[in-house]
């Protein structure tokens, strides 16, 4: 007895330092970090086979929030249940938490500093241009035919003269892929809910994202 | 309560942030407007600094605007609050439907939610480029110069595939000497 807690709880730590670790190392995000966890979880330790890779890859891509997120709850969940979970993605974001939180604190002091201020504004350039980068990657797997653009085209235009709640596009969104889908089949239309590759095979299927 | 409010929006965002960091932009401008926790430009920064930070944006703009709000414990419960419906979504996902993803409704609702999502990241760039919208604002140098910035670091990710950290780096000593 002694000793199955005392294993669980080397467990715990075991998973807590191996996200923390991951954590910082992922700038650009993403799948940049998915190479790193596979690395580190698949190839190291042989927590888990190729087969479980990829559907950690399909569930940290769709389930709401960060894919790091996602694929070490994911990961936690299968080696410790609810406790490993815990603890792979408290060790995943506690290391970014503290840089972002020592950042801004160094930033505070230094944001009347006119040459800070003019670096901020390119860096503010930049991200503009990762958000930028980040709507161009999605609209690609997103914008498969004339309904997908026009949902696009026209929750971009409600956001814009309306000012609705977000949240409530993404629901409506959920509600009407389901909708023009059985719609189409009705109609007796081809329905293609993913881009497909020259071989006919779907790509990855998860949502591409960045950072 | 000011915690409990932090918790609960980033609560709800966590839930909705499907595809990432950056359509979450859309919705925590929406939600910091209503409740007044930060100023449009304090937002902004706060997004520019979380993209020069490893890790999701998402969930680095929560822990910026949660501390501005209320210090370090709000970045707890902002933090806490967009991390968890991640942590209970995936492990309900591995507990239960365990191959989800090759299901008609998961499939076809994703058709629906891309581009919605699209649809929310462009917003977000708009906003993000265009902070204030007035004729005056919009033809000046500032926004000329960042326009180009962008121009410039977009090109630089979606062709040259070049590290972040590095176009963050050049794009300061372009601000330096640009601004």
């Amino acid at each position: 007895m002694e000793n199955k807690i005392t294993q669980k709880l080397l467990l715990l730590g075991e998973l807590f330092w191996v996200f923390f670790k991951i954590g910082p190392s992922t700038f650009g995000g993403g799948y940049a970090m998915m190479a790193v966890i596979e690395q580190e979880v698949a190839g190291k330790r042989k927590w888990m086979d190729e087969s479980e890779m990829s559907d950690l890859l399909s569930i940290a891509g769709s389930a709401p929030g960060g894919v790091g997120v996602n694929a070490s709850a994911f990961i936690g969940y299968r080696l410790g249940k609810i406790p490993g979970a815990a603890a792979a993605v408290l060790g995943i974001t506690l290391p970014t938490f503290l840089i972002v939180y020592v950042l801004s604190f160094f930033y505070s002091y230094l944001q009347e500093v006119p040459k800070v201020q003019a670096a901020m504004k390119g860096i503010n350039g930049a991200v503009l241009g990762f958000i930028g980068a980040a709507a161009y990657r999605m609209a690609k797997s997103a914008l498969v035919d004339w309904s997908t653009l026009a949902a696009a085209a026209g929750s971009l235009a409600v956001l814009l003269l309306t000012g609705w709640n977000p949240i409530f596009m993404i629901l409506a969104g959920l509600g009407l892929g389901i909708i023009i889908v059985r719609a189409k089949k009705w109609l007796g239309l081809k329905v293609v809910t993913e881009k497909t590759s020259s071989s006919g095979q779907a790509e990855t299927g998860v949502i591409e994202y960045y950072i | 309560m000011l915690l409990w409010q932090l918790f609960v929006s980033f609560l709800k965002i966590g839930f909705m942030s499907f595809g990432g960091g950056y359509a979450v932009i859309s919705m925590i401008q929406y939600e910091t407007n209503r409740f007044g926790w930060v100023s449009g430009e304090e937002l902004r920064q706060a997004v520019s600094l979380s993209g020069m930070s490893p890790g999701s944006i998402a969930t680095n703009s929560a822990t910026l605007i949660g501390y501005r709000a209320a210090g370090l414990p709000g970045a707890i419960a902002a933090t806490t609050g967009i991390v968890l419906p991640s942590l209970i979504v995936v492990i309900l996902i591995a507990a239960c439907f365990y191959r989800l993803h090759s299901s008609f409704w998961v499939k076809s609702s994703f058709y629906g939610l891309r581009p919605i999502i699209t649809g929310l990241i462009v917003y977000a760039a708009i906003h993000f480029g265009f902070p204030d919208r007035s004729a005056g604002a919009i033809f000046n140098w500032t926004t000329f110069a960042t326009l180009l910035i962008g121009a410039a670091s977009f090109a630089a990710v979606t062709k040259y595939k070049i590290h972040p950290l590095k176009i963050l780096f050049l794009s300061a000593c372009a601000g330096i000497i640009l601004f």
